[in-house]
């Protein structure tokens, strides 16, 4: 680690959200090398589109697990959210445009709901949020299992039109992934909640006796993590036509969002990272989707590839993140040396 | 320690935290740890009120029997838990050994032996690579036991084709399956339960070991652990590396019990968190006993065969296992907030007043 530390090195001056997109890049240069020798082009408008679509579903949910992580807690309800939330869009519809604007305030509210609900169990229970979401995930895990036994409901031609279109090679469903990234955006770095959210994730003692009302800011972040949730349900509804209990765990988008967002450089244990970094990180896992699918690599062997390339992209940022923190005491001193320590502490709270 | 208190002090200072055995019993009762047992005995009370037959010794001791994977399962969980990390790669561990054991041995008697090293050589080299991943590369241990629960479930769905195959011969069967016959009140002891006995002696014991209390320390405060000397990385390492252990024992016990399949085994990381969780065990580690989280695993198993007496759909299993852990969670939260403000204060007014050192000492012992 003390090697790395001349800070002249043009490694150490890159930010996380750099090497993500520097990743993102590799996987593009490799990607169009290796779809070429399948022959045919990674660049044609289709194969762009598809690569686009890959990433809304999975944009969606990571932007709110990366409001989620920020402050510290995680969202293992989000694939249950998804299935009810596209069981009641298409349920409410019933193949009647009339009731589309009534379907998705429905679905949404019922998202938000739950999100509260995971918010108050963890800012008021004190409950850890790897806990609450867990539970809060077999409960309605169980809702479903009982009351759906298949697809259930309809979703009209109008609404299926926004899953099926797009402008040019950008589908509209990616457009309003990146609108939501943007509201996402101005919300952490413009807002009073925002800052709230890196200071409670980044110390909630120290934000509290900095007279931060913790509930707010942890609620706010669950409560858009749902929301976002079952906007990717609504997305599925839409493509799929209905409604589907298994839609959301059958996408492992629990742990694949949150995979994403630490890819996306966001530290696990809370107050440090960016959406821009989880858009990469999404980028990334769809561009990687998208490759192996060309090549037609065995779909057991896809989730090989992606676990290997989780955990060593994020060995890359971890190393890293030790050797980025400013100098607290002069140079050389010997409190640099437990910083690697401090830092152990910090992720283990994860 | 020795410098400041004379053995006549160190008496007085033992008298005062000596409190009668009934006492102390009742009080470790209130605590998380304790409280799952009540919870346990409560359930089995329940269940036996529901349906008087489960209460013979014979269906009884079945019962614990079906409970050990996952309750052996929460044993090596809770090593890792309590040391601040986390182990998702169990459920693929299970299942990457329970198909191993199916394509390897086959009718082969005399492979038993053998592919049996050689799943505890892979359950132990797993666990290795988690440990020193997590600790050597300081990649999050949810993140790192995440990709590796991908990648082993790929590898190994990989290599079946996604179905089921090859059955493994009748002696290895027989480790989940059989039992000693003929033993008086009983009529049968399970082999799982001998062996559940065994892993939870063993684990009880290396708990009280050096080994045991550095990896609460580690877990508890892993700075102040390495400070103190004690090598975090390789104690974390051996605790994944229990981790993956006990899933293969579950795994071996699993293949008599369930047979051969890529399913078996799905899931179990995550009721095996549960299990260690309902026995009081906090995240974030460094605090929990290894019998709890047993306690645990039983406890939510007899709340799932509470269920199927009274006669609840199984599919409503996921909603109350969901907010039983929530409210058990909630309910230890506050039992150690309380814990940490209330219990130094009345001891110290009992102290008198001239040995200000020795109640220093003396409260930052009752503290932990």
């Amino acid at each position: 680690m003390n090697k790395t530390r001349g800070d002249g090195s043009i490694f150490s001056r890159l930010s996380s959200t750099h090497i993500v997109y520097l990743v993102a890049l590799l996987t593009l240069a490799v990607g169009s090398v290796l779809v070429a020798t399948a022959g045919r082009s990674f660049f044609s408008p289709g194969n762009i589109s598809s690569i686009l679509t890959g990433t809304s579903v999975l944009g969606f949910i990571a932007i709110g697990q990366t409001l989620v992580i920020l402050i510290g807690s995680l969202d293992l309800s989000v694939p249950y959210v998804t299935s009810l939330a596209s069981l009641i869009a298409a349920g409410v519809m019933a193949n009647n445009s009339a009731n589309v604007l009534a379907g998705v305030l429905l679905a949404l509210g019922v998202s938000a709901l739950i999100g509260l609900f995971n918010g108050l169990i963890v800012s008021g229970l004190k409950v850890h949020g790897f806990i609450a979401t867990l539970g809060m995930g077999l409960i309605i895990s169980g809702y479903l299992a009982t009351n759906f036994k298949g697809s259930f409901g309809q979703t009209p031609f109008s609404f299926r039109l926004v899953g099926a279109t797009g402008l040019g090679p950008v589908p509209i469903s990616t457009l309003i992934m990146l609108a939501c990234a943007g509201l996402a955006m101005l919300l952490l770095h413009r807002t009073r909640v925002g800052h709230q959210i890196y200071a409670v994730g980044g110390n909630p003692n120290v934000a509290r006796m900095s007279g931060i009302r913790i509930q707010t800011p942890v609620i706010t972040a669950h409560v858009i993590c749902s929301v976002m949730a079952g906007m990717a349900g609504l997305l599925l509804a839409s493509r799929l036509g209905v409604g589907s209990p298994t839609v959301g765990s059958q996408g492992g988008y629990d742990l694949l969002s949150i995979a994403a967002v630490v890819l996306g450089g966001t530290l696990l244990a809370g107050g440090k990272g960016s959406i821009t970094g989880t858009l990469g990180g999404v980028l990334i896992f769809a561009m990687m989707d998208n490759i192996m699918s060309v090549m037609q690599v065995n779909p057991f062997l896809k989730d090989v590839v992606r676990g290997i390339v989780i955990v060593v992209a994020v060995a890359v940022y971890a190393r890293r993140r030790i050797v980025n923190r400013p100098l607290r005491f002069g140079h050389d001193g010997h409190s640099r040396q437990e910083m690697p320590g401090t830092e152990e502490a910090r992720e283990v709270r994860a | 320690m020795s410098r400041t208190l004379t053995p006549s002090d160190r008496s007085a200072v033992l008298q005062q935290n000596r409190a009668g055995r009934g006492e102390r019993f009742l009080r470790a009762l209130r605590t998380p740890g304790g409280a799952v047992f009540v919870l346990l005995v409560a359930l089995l009370a329940a269940i036996i009120a529901v349906n008087p037959s489960f209460g013979e010794p014979n269906s009884f001791i079945r019962f614990i029997g079906r409970t050990a994977p996952i309750a052996i399962a929460a044993i090596g969980q809770y090593f890792v838990i309590v040391s601040g990390e986390f182990d998702l790669s169990m459920g693929s561990v299970v299942t990457m050994q329970v198909i191993t054991a199916g394509n390897l041995i086959g009718d082969d008697d005399a492979k038993v032996i053998p592919v049996l090293l050689l799943m505890f050589v892979l359950g132990a080299f797993i666990g290795l690579v988690n440990g020193l991943v997590t600790t050597l590369l300081r990649v999050p241990s949810f993140i790192v036991t995440l990709g590796m629960m991908l990648a082993l479930l790929g590898l190994v769905l990989f290599w079946t084709g996604g179905a089921a195959q090859g059955n493994p011969a009748d002696s290895f069967r027989q480790i989940g399956r059989g039992g000693i016959e003929g033993v008086p009140v009983l009529e049968v002891i399970p082999y799982p339960v001998i062996i559940l006995a065994a892993v939870a002696a063993l684990a009880f014991w290396l708990m009280r070991r050096p080994y045991g209390r550095t990896l609460i320390a580690a877990g508890d405060n892993p700075t102040a652990a390495a400070l103190t000397g004690a090598p975090v990385w390789w104690i974390k390492t051996r605790a994944f590396m229990l981790s993956s252990l006990a899933a293969t024992v579950s795994g071996i016990l699993l293949v008599g019990y369930a047979g051969v399949h890529p399913s078996v085994g799905r899931g179990y990381e995550f009721t095996a968190i549960t299990a260690v969780v309902l026995g009081g065990v906090v995240l974030g580690g460094g605090r929990g006993w290894v019998l709890s989280a047993a306690a645990g695993a039983f406890a939510l198993e007899s709340l799932f065969t509470l269920l199927n007496f009274v006669g609840v759909q199984s599919t409503w299993r996921d909603s109350v296992q969901g907010a039983i852990i929530i409210v058990a969670v909630a309910a230890a939260a506050k039992t150690w907030q309380r814990k940490r403000k209330g219990t130094a204060a009345p001891a110290q007014e009992v102290q008198p007043p001239n040995k200000a050192e020795q109640s220093e000492h003396h409260n930052g012992t009752t503290a932990r």
